[in-house]
């Protein structure tokens, strides 16, 4: 099992600095919906066993992640006339960098957490803590509204690999709950970019420090 | 064994050449032109080597001995480094800091004629080229390092007794270790690329200023002088797909002469790979180039991570 979930594990944390290291916005859209894709298979592996129930939150992850929210996004930025730059206020090295140390804390931080026997040795809870740290970096290091879109994506990504472990504990619907929440935030979200677009002509964050009537 | 050691210099001096023909018949078709013969370098190596030399009275011997030792190191590296069967013809414990600081002198004596010439153009060249080698390197060490780990030996090449860290031995940690190795892997690829000067990071065929970095170091030199310039890149070339062709598979089918047809199959795909990406992506931003090369040495990093965590 671990052969194959390894080199999955790998493309999702490259994936990771490819959305911190890419200047275009719809190469990140692409790179979080790839990971959101490679996440939803993974359950398949991790737990071979989960019957119909498992492939359902497969195929509901795959879609929603894959598809949906990507296209979303891409709608998104058609409508509201997002330039393609990323315009990152921290440059794509240091977030790289960023990005790698924040990665090598998560694995030897890994290493001191009471996982059960099984789980010891996979890269399933290093990958998970450095997408958060990934998500929480596009989070407060980017301008554009969008990206903290992405950003959260990612975090739900790195949320979602730690569950993982324990989807056999976790009902469908809690699951199923948290992407619907997801969905919802997005959606939100959407209309919010499109709201702060048409009143203040730029949809950077750094203007929301100003109240206004 | 001699006849593979006698193989080794054929292919390690007749073949690089091809490499350069395969990337550009690759280009070509992409573009869908007919593209120039493939042995089209070999023709261009031939009409240089008859040409006289022209040489500006301000530089001094730094100019002449450029290409000479540029060629020279090229030549002793590839003698290091294991082909089609694993072993070198050179190979003792800890010939990978040898074969890095051969690359390393032969960039020394391009950089160092480039700015003999005393142009603004010529250094604004080897400033680049520096700039980005100290980026490019580390990726290739630690990636060295990566198989260090795993063989446990400090010599590239098989030798009697010894097993080295790209020789057959390496096809049995490809099951055990195959998420450290493929992303050393793809790192070297990426310092393959930013070596030799190609697309994402520099552009072999222009004479522009804004993409250069190799091709301004050498606008100077002429005849003889060039064609050694355009051999040794040939060489560089060939040295770094050979490291490619032999961490990606390092099959030992027992036939000696499959070895070889495989080794040789593999050199002209990774040519092939390179002129598929010169033709499909752009050339980078010269501020992202450093990204890139940074990219390429974490990935060799969480290579080295991977196998001691």
């Amino acid at each position: 099992m671990t052969q194959i979930l390894d080199p999955l594990m790998i493309i999702a944390l490259a994936l990771n600095f490819v959305t911190l290291g890419v200047s275009r916005i719809r190469g990140v859209i692409n790179a979080v919906a790839l990971q959101g894709i490679l996440l939803g298979i993974l359950p398949l592996f991790v737990h071979p066993e989960i019957g119909v129930r498992g492939v359902l939150l497969v195929l509901v992850t795959i879609c929603l992640k894959g598809i949906v929210i990507p296209r979303f996004l891409f709608h998104a930025m058609r409508e509201v006339n997002i330039q393609h730059e990323v315009r990152p206020v921290v440059s794509y090295m240091s977030s790289i960098l960023l990005g790698a140390v924040g990665t090598g804390l998560a694995m030897v931080f890994s290493y001191t957490l009471p996982l059960a026997e099984e789980h010891t040795n996979l890269l399933l809870v290093p990958a998970s803590l450095s997408t958060v740290w990934t998500g929480f970096l596009m989070l407060t290091t980017r301008q554009k509204a969008i990206m903290q879109v992405l950003g959260y994506l990612l975090l739900e990504n790195g949320i979602f690999l730690f569950s993982l472990l324990l989807l056999k504990a976790m009902p469908l619907l809690v699951e199923i709950g948290v992407l619907l929440d997801l969905f919802t935030a997005v959606f939100v979200m959407g209309i919010i970019i499109h709201h702060i677009s048409r009143e203040f002509a730029s949809i950077s964050t750094e203007h929301l420090t100003e109240l206004k009537e | 064994m001699l006849i593979h050691h006698v193989i080794h210099v054929l292919v390690a001096l007749t073949f690089p050449p091809l490499l350069l023909g395969v990337i550009a018949k690759t280009k070509a078709l992409f573009a869908g032109r007919v593209g120039p013969p493939l042995l089209q370098p070999y023709y261009d190596l031939l009409k240089l080597l008859q040409k006289g030399s022209v040489f500006s009275t301000t530089t001094t011997w730094v100019f002449r001995a450029g290409p000479v030792v540029g060629l020279v190191t090229a030549g002793i590296a590839v003698l290091l480094i294991p082909l089609g069967n694993g072993t070198a013809l050179i190979s003792f414990s800890g010939d990978l800091i040898l074969l890095a600081y051969l690359l390393g002198l032969g960039r020394f004596f391009t950089a160092s004629a480039a700015l003999d010439t005393g142009s603004s153009f010529e250094g604004m060249g080897a400033a680049r080229e520096v700039t980005f080698a100290c980026l490019a390197e580390p990726a290739f060490l630690l990636g060295l390092l990566v198989l260090a780990k795993l063989s446990g030996s400090l010599q590239l090449a098989d030798r009697a007794g010894y097993p080295g860290m790209l020789g057959h031995s390496l096809a049995s940690h490809w099951p055990t270790a195959g998420a450290s190795l493929a992303l050393v892997l793809f790192s070297w690829f990426i310092v393959l690329l930013a070596e030799n000067s190609r697309i994402p990071f520099d552009d072999p065929n222009t004479h522009l200023e804004l993409t250069m970095i190799h091709e301004v170091m050498v606008l100077d030199h002429s005849g003889p002088a060039l064609g050694m310039i355009l051999y040794g890149a040939a060489l560089k070339l060939f040295i770094f797909a050979a490291l490619v062709v032999r961490l990606a598979i390092p099959l030992a089918t027992g036939s000696a002469w499959l070895d070889w047809s495989i080794f040789v199959g593999g050199m002209l795909a990774v040519a092939v790979v390179v002129g598929v990406v010169e033709s499909t992506t752009a050339r980078l931003k010269l501020t992202h180039i450093p990204v890139l090369l940074v990219a390429a040495c974490l990935l060799s990093t969480f290579g080295i991570i991977l196998l001691v965590r």
